[in-house]
């Protein structure tokens, strides 16, 4: 049977990172399943854990008004969702919805956080590897934001 | 070189702004052969021509095809034509992408956009011998669901065992089952050697150099990578220099250029 602290070890996300990171995070952790067509979080809500997706899809959208909520990323296996719970005041700035049966390991923010804090060696860890996703995603925003698949005008 | 009379057989919607021509010669002779990549200047007579990359089959003979966005005066007159019209075309021009160079080994066809449609030769050559290349993937990014060409022959490549598909949207309405995000995340999903791979790659300018930028992030070398560049051309013989880029015509050295001939250039407001 796999272990939490396996599963953790060999996500992309926590490559290479030292077993002792590893066995501090499994403290933080649990398994998770979300069916076809569920809500992880919404918009607004706590964003009180972030998730290292194991299989399955999942649809990050944002709404406006009365209007249909557009998805601006989907993210599957070997992918994180969620930073909110990294940078105050804690709160998720948009939904996300599983498009499939999605398997994931959702750590606790919270839990997290005072780790980092006590021991900020961990936390530069982390930051060395949340800062790059965090950067992809900004580049690709700005990729979408200037629709460069549109006619010249 | 003048154009030769072509007569219209079919013009068939891909999207709500792009379309695909098949023409065939009006003298009832065959379409001269053409390499995958190369393109043909298309004359709309009383209102001008227009360099369209061929997007049919390279082995086939009949008919000369061609997948065009409607985006000017002669692209929107192209739009309009109906079975037993007429254009002029004159072509094949330009250098193809590197098939010949690929064997043996695994590649990567990355397209954005109406991309895929000079893109989509190379594919047929590739799968017309599969047995010549290692893994091959397509990885398309396209604005919306609604803007993705070629919908049932992507989802027949999709159900092949040896070619990996990865198809993405900038963003989607609720109810999208695919992916959602930039073609450049797709690179992380292909299963491919970079250090045995070649890479092509036809899209916007910006997609191009981020895709160059994320291939070489997964150790991919510039001389692996193609590109096909798109500027104004004219003449199509390098006479003209409407399509200058450096020290580059594109029309004659290129459309498709390989990558560390061309990447001082990527990102530069103006050539």
């Amino acid at each position: 049977m796999e272990t939490l602290e396996r599963i953790l070890a060999q996500h992309p996300f926590l490559k290479n990172l030292e077993q002792k990171y590893v066995q501090l995070l499994v403290g933080c952790a649990v398994n998770v399943r979300f069916e076809a067509g569920s809500f992880i979080f919404r918009e607004g809500e706590d964003a009180n854990r972030f998730y290292i997706l194991r299989a399955g899809r999942v649809a990050v959208e944002i709404h406006n008004g009365g209007r249909e909520a557009i998805t601006i990323e989907t993210l599957g296996e070997g992918d994180v969702l969620g930073w909110s719970w990294l940078v105050p005041p804690y709160k998720c700035h948009a939904d996300a919805q599983a498009v499939e049966l999605t398997r994931a390991i959702a750590l606790d923010g919270k839990c997290i956080r005072d780790k980092c804090q006590s021991d900020p060696s961990l936390g530069y860890e982390l930051m060395m590897r949340i800062v790059p996703l965090i950067t992809h995603q900004l580049q690709a925003t700005q990729l979408q934001l200037m629709d460069v698949y549109g006619v010249k005008k | 070189m003048l154009p030769v009379p072509y007569r219209i057989l079919r013009n068939n919607r891909e999207t709500h702004d792009v379309f695909t021509l098949d023409a065939e010669p009006a003298d009832g002779s065959g379409i001269p052969p053409y390499a995958p990549g190369q393109f043909n200047m298309l004359y709309v007579f009383g209102k001008g021509d227009s360099a369209i990359s061929i997007s049919g089959d390279p082995e086939k003979k009949q008919p000369l095809r061609h997948t065009i966005r409607r985006a000017g005066v002669v692209t929107t007159a192209l739009e309009r034509l109906r079975r037993g019209d007429t254009i002029g075309v004159r072509g094949p021009f330009g250098a193809p992408w590197p098939v010949t160079e690929a064997q043996g080994k695994d590649v990567l066809l990355l397209a954005g956009g109406i991309g895929l449609a000079p893109l989509r030769p190379a594919l047929y050559h590739l799968l017309a011998h599969r047995g010549q290349y290692g893994k091959i993937a397509l990885l398309y990014g396209a604005r919306a669901p609604e803007d993705l060409l070629y919908v049932s022959e992507l989802e027949q490549w999709r159900g092949r065992f040896d070619l990996q598909v990865f198809v993405t949207v900038d963003t989607a309405k609720r109810g999208w089952m695919g992916e959602v995000g930039v073609v450049t995340k797709l690179i992380a999903r292909a299963s491919f050697d970079p250090e045995n791979a070649v890479a092509m790659i036809c899209g916007p300018e910006i997609m191009m150099r981020f895709s160059v930028l994320e291939l070489q992030q997964n150790k991919m070398r510039p001389e692996t990578i193609f590109l096909t560049m798109e500027r104004n051309m004219k003449c199509a013989v390098g006479f003209c220099g409407h399509c200058q880029y450096g020290p580059h015509f594109i029309c004659r050295d290129g459309p498709v250029f390989r990558c560390d001939r061309v990447q001082s250039f990527l990102g530069k407001r103006e050539v």
